[in-house]
């Protein structure tokens, strides 16, 4: 019985496995070989990149192996990369769990002939050929802001809830949020008086919340740019029918309830990157590493099938990067679409 | 007859000196923030500490026993993160049921570890520590691997922590329902009094005809019942379930507790003791972000604040037993 069940699968595999190239000749990533290594399993907003970059290779006639470390930590990658390398893929995609820890493996990649990108999470510049950037700092920083400035009317106080305050992505958001606001008259009006820190908790973030509504009565906007956060803040502003208002960066699904241009509701849009996008232009990022269209060189340009035309960037770390492009924007009229799938 | 009255004013003492430290806490933040002792406002303290308040007093009476256990928080996020699954899937719809299932896990966990810990006789902090680590990974299996139940998806559920009883919102209610019935539980039933027995010494425990094994195992069951209760509490207080909910949440009922004057080494420590070390650590966390100091600081603040109140019980225990010991001589 078990034996038959075992055989039934194999032949089933076996013929998808046929299948797949025949079904997508031709495709700009045609019979090549992509693993892609992500920071460890168990993590559901990862996977919607992951699976888009999967279906984007495939659809373009190639093979991708989706390998997770058993742990988040660059020992664990290493193992993973070590594999990796005997097996000789065409490329490695990778999401690094640490920035410098990697290098003398994804460099031994490099040296037997397999090409590296990294999307998500990057390592330093000589551990990658091209980086595939969610959304650069800026203009993360320039969204939140004219959020900002846009819920509030364009004047007032306003704060904001950060996850710890040793997170780097974090700060560096705000810093950019700083520098822009000072940069421009139009912010001049804005007044950051406070950026709290929930540290990714619900019960801590409901505090830092509820301390801000206590410390500045007049407070006009919240942004909080982590996920825990900004789900913490909006209950509590829609339960006690809060005047000061939210946005940030948030996950769809946790957001739906607080989304709305109401005074029923605590946000009335918020911000995250497209993850599915990021999939596909990673996707056809190394095809084009691959394929010796692109080397990673600053201000090569490529084509990202219907994504349209991108140009490589320098990154803030002195290598090179393409950015996907402005945050997503989610409200009233894309959440409860948005909501099934992050 | 004397020395039993003397034990009491000194139990007594010891509680009256948390609840000094406590009102003078609740001055200084009224000081600094005015409307600190509204109503709402305490409604809100207790409401954003539910889990805490509920928990610690399982973990008084594993302590009593001179257990410990770290792997309340990963029994949870598997029991809270299960019912948050339920629901967003349409499997269950009922608020009541939603409870009863979370709580029946947490049992069920709880059950568990402390088969392994009274029949095995696994040191507690090993088996937990085993227990904290399968128990988390459960919570992330039932959520394939990451998914969140936010508000849309836990439909009526999340009304709860937000709907009234009597005037009283229903989370409040649990509460003083949970450490109403602790209060009758520890101090008037034979089980309660068998877990300070217990506590006090195993082996005369053992003598007296007390089944040690199965008051080990019926207080980390306890507390698995607890965590499943709080599981259910965390997902419709915050309308999210999350598998990395109370990551490390286990050292603040723990610290609870300690505060409360809960000994490490059994048989010491009262539900009255665990209401004022959860309040008073509730305080802390609710008073430090208004006081306006950098993030770092505040947990070295919360960190010192929680020596200096144990130190100082630690000093007066030690006073206290001295005394005891004089009365004894004579």
């Amino acid at each position: 019985m078990n034996k038959k069940l075992v055989s039934a699968i194999l032949c089933g595999a076996m013929v998808l496995a046929a299948a797949t190239p025949v079904m997508a000749d031709g495709g700009v990533a045609d019979g090549k070989k992509i693993a892609l290594v992500g920071k460890s399993a168990g993590n559901a907003f990862f996977e919607i990149a992951a699976n888009s970059f999967k279906e984007t290779v495939e659809a373009e006639g190639g093979t991708v192996d989706v390998v997770y470390p058993e742990a988040a930590t660059a020992d664990a990658q290493i193992k993973v990369l070590d594999n990796l390398i005997s097996q000789k893929p065409d490329a490695i995609c990778i999401s690094a769990n640490d920035v410098n820890a990697l290098q003398a493996k994804l460099e031994e990649a490099m040296d037997a002939g397999i090409k590296v990108s990294s999307f998500d999470s990057a390592p330093n510049k000589d551990s990658r050929q091209v980086f595939v950037n969610q959304a650069g700092t800026k203009q993360v920083g320039q969204a939140l802001l004219d959020a900002v400035l846009d819920i509030s009317g364009g004047e007032g106080q306003w704060a904001v809830l950060s996850a710890t305050s040793q997170a780097a992505n974090q700060n560096a958001w705000i810093d950019a949020m700083k520098s822009i606001m000072e940069g421009d008259d139009k912010y001049s009006k804005l007044e950051l008086v406070e950026v709290a820190y929930g540290d990714d908790e619900p019960q801590k973030s409901t505090d830092q919340t509820a301390a801000l509504l206590e410390k500045y009565p007049d407070l006009k906007v919240i942004c909080a740019p982590t996920t825990v956060g900004i789900a913490a803040a909006a209950k509590y502003l829609q339960d006690n029918g809060s005047a000061c208002k939210l946005t940030g960066l948030g996950l769809p699904s946790e957001m739906q309830e607080y989304t709305g241009d109401d005074d029923a509701h605590s946000c009335p849009y918020f911000y995250l990157w497209d993850m599915q996008g990021l999939g596909k232009l990673s996707a056809y990022a190394t095809a084009a590493l691959i394929n010796g269209d692109i080397t990673g060189a600053l201000d090569e340009t490529f084509t990202a099938g219907d994504l349209g035309d991108y140009t490589i960037t320098e990154a803030d770390d002195g290598g090179t990067e393409i950015v996907l492009g402005e945050p997503l924007q989610f409200n009233t009229e894309n959440i409860e679409e948005m909501a099934k799938l992050y | 007859m004397e020395k039993k009255s003397i034990m009491k004013k000194i139990t007594g003492s010891r509680e009256a000196l948390l609840a000094v430290i406590l009102i003078l806490l609740c001055l200084v933040v009224t000081a600094i923030s005015p409307s600190f002792l509204t109503p709402k406002s305490i409604i809100e303290l207790l409401k954003n500490n539910a889990v805490t308040l509920v928990m610690s007093l399982g973990m008084l009476c594993v302590m009593l026993v001179g257990g410990i256990d770290i792997s309340i928080m990963s029994t949870l996020a598997l029991s809270g993160m299960s019912i948050g699954m339920l629901l967003k899937y349409g499997h269950i719809s009922n608020t009541f049921l939603a409870f009863v299932i979370a709580i029946a896990i947490g049992a069920a966990c709880g059950a568990v570890v402390g088969l392994v810990i009274s029949r095995a006789a696994v040191p507690p902090i090993i088996a937990t520590m085993g227990f904290m680590y399968v128990f988390r990974a459960m919570g992330y299996l039932v959520s394939h691997g990451g998914e969140w139940a936010g508000a849309a998806a836990l439909g009526s559920f999340k009304n709860f922590a937000t709907s009234k009883f009597l005037g009283l919102n229903c989370v409040i209610w649990i509460i003083i329902l949970c450490y109403v019935f602790f209060f009758w539980f520890m101090k008037w039933t034979r089980t309660g009094r068998k877990i300070y027995a217990v506590g006090s010494n195993p082996s005369a425990a053992e003598v007296s005809g007390i089944n040690v094994k199965n008051i080990n195992l019926l207080v980390y069951t306890i507390m698995g019942i607890l965590a499943g209760l709080g599981g259910a509490l965390q997902v419709s207080i915050y309308a999210s379930a999350m598998p990395d909910m109370q990551y490390g949440g286990e050292m603040d009922v723990i610290a609870a507790c300690v505060i409360g004057g809960v000994s490490m080494s059994g048989g010491r420590g009262t539900v009255v003791g665990a209401l004022l070390g959860s309040l008073i650590l509730a305080t802390i966390a609710k008073a430090l972000p208004l006081v306006g100091i950098g993030a770092l600081w505040q947990n070295t603040i919360k960190g010192v604040l929680i020596l200096v109140v144990v130190v100082v019980n630690v000093v007066l225990q030690r006073v206290a037993d001295r005394n005891a010991l004089k009365g004894r001589e004579m």
